[in-house]
């Protein structure tokens, strides 16, 4: 049988209809963007201005030169970030973010404190939620930049990016949001919004890899990361990904057209996943915000059950878990951390991204493996034995444990 | 899901059917190592008799590895003596699953902890006796 893909955070699939679009540009239609002394080269040109406007329609852009094409997400939060903060003069000044970005947002906020400049971190509630007052508290004559992402890839909170598009205005700052997995599942408008820059990433709504946008609005310039050709109106050089263009471009106009239909779709897939696991496994917690949720996010843990070791219960699916055993770096996720969620929960979670061609009877048999799986794990818990004879294990006084420096 | 495939049929088979899931009814030692904030605990129990052990049982909270590890740990000492059984090392369970995923040899450590701390607690109380 083949597994069934919950981990539509993580990456989707190639739309068959994007492929189909793209293929031309990757076979015959083989010209450069920049050579428009023939017909090649023009043919690949107006391709990628197609490209271009489909996903400015997606972000309700004003101007298709307002999107710029980059390899991907990372790139483009990566541009947003030091492309702003190095056309500064003085190379100094203050950026707000959350403690909950992807790794792209904080470890270019961390590189950039080591260029002189400082980094806030806006408090977040045990949802995961922005506190709007405290972000407005925490902005001072030197904050050039507010950058928050507009929905959170584990938990799956959505920000009120438009408040704080709101606030940062108010205060003649830009606003950067990381979209890439908001887009396709909640309605983004740039301009009511109040965004002035915003990450796209293809391959998360059923586009090619490699490829992704930032989204500039008019006037703002970049110090640019890669020179060269002077492409992408000088802000990002390099011969255009002709075909990733276009699959983006295709990518975002299916995620436009389908934005209702799939995402009520996805709720309801979601919701019947949420009331199995609620109604049938009793200490679970729902990490994330209770209704403020992607349509494709549910993040449980279940107590007392190591997450990669229900993971290899529910075979047959893909899932992914915040446990430590299930990282490189052996450290539970981060986000969760954030969240102030206690190491012992965060070990027990796991992530269900569902997408596009999940179905009822997927989760129905997902539903059957975790309710087996927890009790055969949790019988075989200790930790379970223990909270059933009322010892706290938070306060118990656990052995020194290094093993894993071993 | 691709973990399956990181482990060997061994490891799966133990992850699936553990051996010796339990506690020991009025155990002689009882090794409880690890810590929940870290992802992993192991409780292990052991009857002696003979200074042998006669019977080894396990709980563990953990990932598939220490899961299997676990397991195979209690059937590794079934028979030995004391002195014997302090020999087995993490390494020598995980050997005996057929190799875990180097990432995944840490949890193997678990295992071996857990019967030298069951072995301590045993020698513990016979002192005391």
């Amino acid at each position: 049988m083949k597994t069934v893909y919950l981990d539509h955070h993580a990456t989707t699939p190639l739309d068959a209809e994007v492929l189909e679009v793209m293929m031309p540009y990757l076979t015959t239609e083989f010209g450069n963007a920049s050579s428009t002394t023939h017909d090649y080269g023009r043919r690949a040109r107006a391709a990628v201005e197609q490209g271009r406007e489909e996903v400015a329609a997606l972000i309700g852009a004003e101007q298709p030169d307002e999107i710029i094409i980059t390899s991907g997400a990372t790139e483009s939060d990566n541009l947003a970030m030091k492309g702003l903060a190095l056309q500064r003069a003085d190379h100094s000044g203050h950026i707000i973010t959350i403690a909950i970005e992807h790794k792209a947002i904080l470890d270019t906020a961390r590189f950039l404190e080591k260029q002189g400049f400082s980094v806030s971190f806006a408090p977040i509630d045990r949802y995961g939620l922005v506190d709007l007052e405290e972000l407005r508290g925490l902005i001072r004559p030197d904050t050039f930049l507010i950058t928050i992402q507009a929905a959170n890839s584990e938990i799956g909170t959505i920000q009120p990016i438009a408040e704080i598009g709101a606030i940062a205005h108010e205060h003649n700052l830009l606003f950067h949001t990381d979209a890439v997995q908001a887009l396709g599942k909640v309605d983004v408008d740039v301009v009511r919004d109040h965004i002035d820059m915003l990450s796209i990433s293809a391959h998360k709504i059923y586009g090619p890899k490699g490829v992704g946008a930032l989204y500039v609005r008019k006037g703002i310039r970049l110090q640019p990361l890669i020179h060269g050709g002077g492409h992408e109106m000088g802000m990002r050089s390099g011969t255009l990904n002709v075909a990733g263009v276009v699959g983006l471009g295709k990518a975002a106009l299916l995620a436009k057209r389908d934005l209702v239909s799939e995402s009520a779709r996805l709720t309801a897939l979601r919701d019947r996943l949420r009331q199995g696991i609620e109604s049938r496994i009793d200490l679970v917690q729902l990490n994330g915000h209770p209704t403020r949720r992607l349509a494709n996010n549910l993040n449980f843990s279940f107590s007392f059950v190591e997450g990669e070791s229900l993971m290899l219960g529910c075979r047959g699916f893909a899932l992914s878990s915040g446990s430590a055993c299930t990282s490189a770096s052996l450290q539970s996720s981060y986000v969760l951390r954030a969240l102030q969620v206690p190491d012992a929960i965060a070990h027990s979670s796991i992530r269900f991204g569902l997408g596009k061609s999940n179905t009822d009877e997927q989760i129905d048999a997902l539903l059957e493996l975790l309710v087996e799986n927890v009790k055969r794990l949790r019988e075989m818990s200790p930790l379970y034995d223990m909270a059933r004879e009322g010892i706290d294990i938070e306060s118990f006084s656990w052995s020194e444990h290094d093993h894993h420096n071993h | 899901m691709d973990a399956w495939d990181d482990y060997t049929e061994e490891v799966m088979d133990h992850y699936e059917h553990p051996r010796n899931v339990g506690v020991v009814d009025n155990p002689d030692g009882v090794g409880i190592v690890g810590n929940p904030a870290c992802g992993d605990v192991m409780k292990l129990s052991i009857r002696v008799e003979n200074d042998h052990i006669v019977e080894a049982k396990f709980k563990t909270f953990g990932c598939g590895a220490a899961i299997a590890t676990s397991s195979m740990v209690t059937e590794m000492v079934k028979g030995k003596s004391l002195d014997e059984a302090l020999q087995i090392s993490n390494k020598a369970v995980a050997q005996s699953l057929g190799g875990l995923p180097k990432i995944k040899m840490h949890c193997s450590v678990l295992a071996e902890d857990a019967l030298k701390a069951a072995i301590d607690d045993y020698r513990k109380k016979k002192k005391e006796k």
